[in-house]
């Protein structure tokens, strides 16, 4: 099998976050492999590990593990990461016209790239934990014309006959879909635990290949991305006001009688 | 005047919650029409006429068992076909999928989690955990925006909505997953956390016991959240947690027990409109965001104020 996985560079989730000019300020603060993508890079992993002779990713399984991700040069640390938990190499695509891409924009080059491989699965996790659009698995899915398996709590792959069978996890119950490959996935957070990366992982990662990619090398026109060509726009972003100075008191054998009064003079209870 | 079309969520035969708020804000807009996807339409359609309907389209085909990719197939043929001003879809798992795929289809810009929409299509959207609020539009197509529940008092209305048919197809892409067999969600008697008016919430400070909880809970006629501390624990489910990982919540009142309030859980609670904490620890980040704060023991305050607001239903 040939899996994929997108993965995306997102500021530390412990950060506090700022916008400038209409997009998230991204120089400022720390930058991690979005959390959420750890479940997916998990879940390839696990699938390969099942499916390999050696019960182990990398050569020998008969399996590849390609990471793919699009942001600045800097997102070859949270690569670096991914790689080191099992990874076998990783393409970025970085270009400055990609500033500023929406979700459309950004979907678009991801599918060209993944056009380009010949894979039987791209795993993505469910959103990233700074833009939390959900929309990137389903867009892709759109535009590849292959099969959608997203929100999947639970995934089992048949390489033999060519399928993937999930457990969709929603709000509106479970549900099971299967599919012929090539198909798209997303992992909810509950799929797995993902591993810490081992030393000699670490020291593997170091000497796996990433394959600098940009943006005419996927043959998209620079027309169709960065902030120009979104296809919607941010009038303003304002910190939120403070909310207003709350009641603060220590409990002396009344504080729930006191919770009470102000649920009722707020007409709460 | 122009129409908005508004996707209404279904489930068992019986509209969400969510899809008389959809009506409110689409009614506020332009002519509100209601789209549904469902073979045996008009006992759904029966439940929209206490909302502002101007119009109800029913669209039928094999949409239970391809889903969201199906969905998004007919209601993008539908924008072709009737050119609306805007489509407001809810803030779910798969109505973000529908909204995606449909946005691709037709060229149309998409704007998700919106708290807000006003009459000139312009969003309010509170991220990076509330402490920023963005105001943002479509510029190109049809603008999809999906629109979180709750975030908006449903209008009552009586109104007897003119049905039309739509016949939309649904393509072979669409089709490679289909649904082999689905398990509702088993309701339990408390309203459903994404829905709710009222939201008490238990993190560590339970010690896993979340009895005063869901006490409290039920003499407000909540839903029980947890943090992510207590669903890890295994002391709450998962489907029951709030943050930036698990559900994001805008109810009326969130009542924070035992939370401390790291950023990743005042992500998913910090749009609610009145926020009350209790914690031992007096310098719990949670106890600077909450409009009523109780330093205190929750094993003492909660069950006080359950006793308290019975006695007061009498």
């Amino acid at each position: 099998m040939k899996i994929a996985i997108c993965i995306k560079q997102v500021p530390d989730s412990w950060a506090e976050k700022k916008m400038a000019g209409g997009v998230l300020d991204r120089a400022g603060v720390d930058a991690v492999l979005n959390d959420l993508d750890e479940y997916a890079v998990e879940e390839a992993l696990r699938i390969v590990e099942a499916n390999s002779p050696t019960k182990e990713a990398g050569e020998g399984s008969g399996h590849t593990i390609t990471l793919i991700s699009m942001g600045p040069e800097r997102a070859t640390e949270a690569i670096r990461k991914a790689l080191s938990m099992g990874a076998d190499d990783a393409i970025l695509v970085t270009d400055p016209s990609l500033a500023g891409s929406d979700a459309l924009a950004t979907s678009l080059v991801l599918s060209e790239v993944i056009k380009k491989g010949n894979y039987d699965l791209v795993l993505c996790g469910t959103e990233s934990t700074d833009a939390r659009m959900s929309v990137i698995p389903a867009m892709i899915s759109q535009r590849l014309g292959w099969a959608q398996l997203t929100f999947a709590g639970k995934v089992a792959v048949n390489p033999a006959a060519n399928t993937v069978e999930i457990e969709r996890v929603t709000e509106f119950g479970n549900q099971v879909m299967s599919a012929k490959f090539p198909a798209v996935l997303s992992v909810v957070e509950k799929i797995n635990e993902p591993r810490y990366p081992s030393f000699k992982g670490i020291m593997a990662a170091k000497k796996k290949p990433i394959t600098n990619m940009s943006l005419a090398d996927t043959g998209v026109g620079s027309s169709d991305v960065g902030s120009a060509a979104a296809w919607s726009n941010v009038k303003e972003a304002l910190p939120r006001p403070p909310r207003g100075a709350g009641v603060k008191l220590t409990d002396e054998g009344n504080g729930g009688e006191k919770l009470v009064e102000f649920l009722v003079e707020k007409r709460l209870a | 005047m122009s129409e908005v079309i508004f996707l209404v969520d279904h489930s068992a035969g019986k509209i969400t919650k969510a899809a008389g708020e959809l009506a409110t804000y689409a009614k506020s807009i332009g002519d509100s029409v209601a789209v549904v996807f469902a073979d045996n339409a008009q006992p759904i359609v029966d439940q929209l006429n206490t909302f502002p309907v101007d119009k109800v389209i029913t669209i039928a085909g094999e949409f239970d068992k391809y889903g969201p990719a199906a969905i998004a197939d007919g209601l993008a043929q539908l924008l072709t076909d009737r050119k609306p001003a805007a489509v407001l879809i809810t803030s779910t798992a798969n109505g973000k999928e529908i909204a995606a795929r449909a946005s691709v289809i037709t060229g149309s810009g998409i704007i998700t989690d919106a708290v807000n929409v006003d009459k000139d299509l312009i969003t309010t959207q509170s991220v990076f955990g509330g402490s920023t609020t963005v105001h943002a539009t479509v510029t190109k197509g049809v603008p999809i925006i999906t629109l979180r529940a709750n975030s908006i008092e449903a209008t009552g209305a009586t109104s007897s909505a003119a049905v039309e048919i739509f016949a939309a197809t649904i393509s072979e892409a669409a089709k490679l997953a289909p649904i082999t067999s689905s398990t509702p969600v088993v309701k339990g008697g408390r309203p459903d956390l994404t829905e709710a008016s009222i939201v008490v919430s238990g993190g560590r400070g339970t010690n896993g016991d979340f009895k005063p909880v869901e006490a409290l809970a039920d003499a407000l006629g909540a839903a029980v959240g947890a943090s992510r501390a207590a669903t890890d624990a295994g002391w709450y489910p998962h489907s029951n947690q709030v943050g930036q990982t698990g559900k994001t919540v805008s109810p009326q009142l969130y009542v924070a027990a035992g939370i401390s309030g790291a950023i990743q859980h005042r992500a998913g609670m910090q749009t609610s409109k009145t926020i009350v904490a209790i914690n031992k620890d007096p310098e719990a980040p949670i106890l600077e965001i909450a409009d009523f704060a109780v330093v205190g023991d929750l094993f003492n305050v909660l069950p006080q104020a359950t006793a308290q607001i019975i006695a007061r239903k009498g």
